[in-house]
């Protein structure tokens, strides 16, 4: 090695973190040089997380070497990383609601600067990256892209020199994402060293110049991205082959099974979206796609559609060719809905219930209860079943719902959500937070549900899972539900821009379309 | 001059009867907007009404008995703080807990004091005060811990929306979570704010019984503490609203006992219970906007915080 080379920004040397049960972090070597973009790849739970929290100092590891430009270095809390000069933006962002813009990013910056100072700062470093935020504006009116711009500019104001991004764009539209990567290109060029966590293998492909894959809580390879294909970075994390999904035969036109008319609904939180006459219909056999950013009235919209809200007369929402507006939750699943929630522990599932009274929760009126009595025996044998048939990873039928990992409890919920043979399923971000075999598995079981004749509605961010899947793909935007299109008569270019919120010239044009093929 | 008299009279009275609220509610507010409802309020009060009159006949000094009112009511705080700050308890429970506790210790440990006068001490805070013309006597009503409940709001209102501190305290109470991952204590925040709330209610216990009534009589905090809990939530966290709640609490007291004094044809337990309810219907019609009371409570209230990373 030359001796003038200029020593990594970061190294760590085996970094070891154990908690009680699991290794999370085993011997992990990673270097990241000065201007590198350097991906961290990996499945959950593969320790990617783990690993970002003993860098930004709030994890300490057990065992291994952090060396920070060539010094070792203990970072004993975020303070101590920020005065490194390391920033961190969340995949969940750490900004509260209720504060302004500008209050915020002081509270991130740990600086004892007046708001006044500190404005005119965040509005130069926002000029100069082409950051569009303004300071006095409160967190709750932003849209998830500029929150995100938030969080960067209150990174760049402590002039980093090594950025981590964990899955950022994971709630961006394609052009945001887009704008993001020239941010972090320039910043690169300046200098600025950036560690970018993803699973989103052709965003790291068209990004990044070096890459460390994690499995296990170990690293079990590098790569040059550029030079790697999507398939052998998938296969290196995954530990084996890719399953392949398998497209099912193209579908005849059926009953229609979901119609929603001409709905309108005011949020009931202060940070809701308002629904503004949102129709749709679900034919048997379909699968319709919903995309669009989260907090665009898909929470309002499933609650709508689920029966946690009453629509605001029974005609707004018709299940099996049934007035079901008025309806609770309950007695729309009597018509055959089923519907497999955002947030699996707490909504989909009881996280102190076994499994099989999980399993009983939403599928008691299918012969598991006879004259009111639980039928144990049934009970046992459908969550059995359920395991058995989506390779749920749990210790048997009596393990708690809070014991198992969030893909495997997805598992299990779209398992007994599917079991119960619904006319109607929804299902809100199916596969978010679950790692590409399991996703690959939720995908299947969808798309066989509809082959069976059943309509699907799937809410997702992931554009390229809607895309995949999707007889149909609408747009929500602002809490208006744009007119299907066929999935292979539009682009991801093109839904990106109505997820953007350019309805208005768009939505015109396809309103032509949509009717000639609801027709 | 007569009608100037009456006017100051009633302002004086009013502000009088309003301290105690005043002072415990900011005090649970600075709690609240840390994220921790802390129900102990009236057993707090209790506990620095009993000891803060103690303090004083024992010492012989009013001020070593509002000092050791404070700390007596941080005491109980830290107590609670310990449960569930650190044993992460459940709030609520705890909370009753306290001012259950707070009735009956306060009751123990005064009731060797009972009706005893402050013996010894000047009749009020300040001293002369026979020889001043009535006009200036009604004034000195105003005493120095009148003064402080008179800026408490002020205060409380700069410190929260204009510092630093109070910008840490409102994110800490917003998201314990976030505020975590930014690297600050929330434990410690938490902490300090629960002191500062027992400390404040200390103080208003001990107003009760050296300054209002001064004796001690037991029970004699009478749900103030109860009231001034309720003045936060219906003032949703906004200091402006808690002052005018407690300035509104004040004045139907004083109109109560104007009732009363001017021999009023109804029971006086009705009368009695006026304040409380007029305040409470008040302070519901202002915030029955359940969207508003969401947006300013905060987002954190009553959750334990453990750091899991």
């Amino acid at each position: 090695m030359d001796a003038s080379a200029p020593p990594p920004r970061l190294r760590l040397t085996g970094i070891t973190k154990r908690y009680a049960s699991v290794v999370a972090n085993s011997g992990i070597d990673l270097s990241v040089g000065p201007g590198e973009i350097h991906a961290l790849l990996g499945e959950n739970g593969a320790g990617k997380s783990t690993l970002v929290k003993i860098i930004y100092g709030v994890v300490h590891p057990d065992e291994g070497e952090i060396a920070w430009e060539g010094r070792p270095v203990r970072i004993a809390d975020p303070n101590a990383a920020r005065a490194l000069g390391i920033g961190m933006v969340f995949q969940h962002f750490s900004l509260f609601e209720s504060l302004t813009v500008a209050e915020n990013i002081a509270l991130g910056l740990g600086a004892r600067e007046g708001i006044g100072e500190l404005t005119a700062r965040i509005e130069e470093i926002s000029r100069r990256y082409g950051l569009a935020v303004e300071p006095s504006r409160h967190v709750h009116h932003l849209s998830v892209g500029e929150r995100q711009r938030v969080e960067i500019v209150r990174c760049l104001l402590q002039a980093p020199r090594l950025l981590i991004m964990d899955e950022p764009t994971s709630v961006l539209t394609p052009q945001e994402a887009e704008g993001l990567f020239d941010v972090l290109r320039r910043l690169a060029s300046e200098g600025c060293s950036v560690l970018y966590i993803s699973h989103k293998l052709e965003e790291i492909k068209a990004l990044c110049e070096a890459a460390t894959v994690l499995r296990g809580g170990r690293v079990v390879g590098g790569c040059d991205p550029r030079t790697s294909s999507e398939q052998q970075m998938a296969e290196l994390m995954i530990g084996g082959e890719l399953p392949v999904a398998h497209r099912r035969a193209p579908l005849k036109e059926g009953r229609a099974s979901l119609i929603v008319a001409n709905l309108s609904l005011p949020a009931d939180e202060p940070f809701g979206t308002h629904l503004r006459d949102v129709s749709l219909t679900l034919r048997d056999g379909e699968i319709l796609g919903v995309a669009g950013v989260a907090g665009n009235g898909q929470k309002e919209l499933l609650a709508v559609l689920s029966g946690e809200r009453r629509a605001p007369a029974a005609d707004a929402v018709r299940i099996a060719d049934v007035a079901a507006g008025l309806m609770g939750p309950a007695a729309r699943r009597r018509l055959g809905l089923a519907f497999i929630p955002e947030e699996r522990l707490g909504r989909g599932a009881v996280a102190e219930f076994p499994l099989t009274e999980n399993a009983l929760l939403t599928s008691y009126q299918h012969g598991l209860v006879r004259a009111g009595m639980v039928r144990f025996g049934a009970v046992e044998a459908y969550a059995r079943q359920i395991i058995a048939r989506f390779g749920v990873v749990a210790a048997g039928t009596q393990a708690q719902g809070s014991s198992l990992s969030g893909g495997n409890m997805q598992k299990f919920i779209v398992g007994r959500e599917v079991g119960t043979n619904p006319r109607v399923l929804l299902a809100a971000h199916p596969t978010w937070g679950v790692d590409i075999g399991a996703a690959l598995a939720i995908r299947q079981a969808l798309m066989d549900l509809a082959a069976a004749g059943s309509g699907v509605l799937v809410v997702s961010e992931d554009l390229a899972e809607l895309f995949e899947i999707s007889d149909y793909i609408s747009v929500l935007s602002g809490g208006r539900l744009s007119p299907p299109r066929r999935t292979h008569e539009t682009t991801v270019e093109e839904v990106g821009l109505l997820m953007g919120g350019r309805m208005a010239g768009a939505a015109r044009q396809h309103e032509a379309r949509g009717v000639v093929d609801a027709a | 001059m007569h009608e100037l008299g009456i006017a100051v009279a009633i302002v004086v009275a009013t502000l009088r009867a309003a301290t105690p609220l005043m002072l415990a509610g900011f005090g649970e507010l600075i709690t609240e907007r840390s994220g921790v409802l802390n129900l102990g309020v009236e057993g707090m009060m209790l506990v620095g009404a009993a000891f803060g009159f103690i303090g004083a006949v024992v010492s012989g000094s009013l001020l070593v008995g509002f000092i050791i009112a404070m700390i007596a009511g941080a005491a109980l705080a830290l107590v609670f703080g310990v449960l569930t700050l650190s044993l992460m308890a459940n709030q609520v429970a705890t909370g009753l807990a306290l001012t259950i506790f707070g009735v009956g210790f306060s009751a123990l440990v005064g009731v060797k004091w009972v009706g005893m006068p402050l013996a010894g001490l000047p009749g009020a805070i300040w001293p002369h005060l026979s020889t001043a013309p009535p006009l200036v006597q009604q004034m000195m009503l105003i005493d120095p811990i009148v003064v402080i409940a008179i800026l408490v709001p002020f205060a409380a209102h700069w410190f929260i929306y204009r510092t630093r501190g109070g910008l840490i305290l409102r994110a800490v109470g917003e998201s314990h979570d976030v505020a975590h991952a930014l690297g600050y204590s929330v434990l410690r925040i938490r902490y300090l704010a629960v002191l500062c709330g027992g400390a404040m209610s200390g103080l208003a216990g001990a107003y009760m019984s050296l300054s209002y009534s001064p004796m001690w009589a037991e029970n004699m905090v009478a749900g103030r503490g109860w009231i001034a809990l309720a003045l936060v939530v219906f003032s949703t966290w906004k200091p402006a609203w808690l002052a005018l709640g407690a300035l509104l609490f004040g004045l139907v007291t004083i109109a109560q006992f104007q009732a009363e004094g001017l021999g009023v044809a109804v029971s006086p337990n009705l009368l009695a219970m006026l304040p409380y309810l007029a305040t409470v219907i008040v302070l519901v019609l202002i915030s029955r906007d359940a969207t508003r009371l969401k947006l300013n409570a905060p987002a954190a209230l009553g959750r334990p915080f453990h750091a899991t990373a």
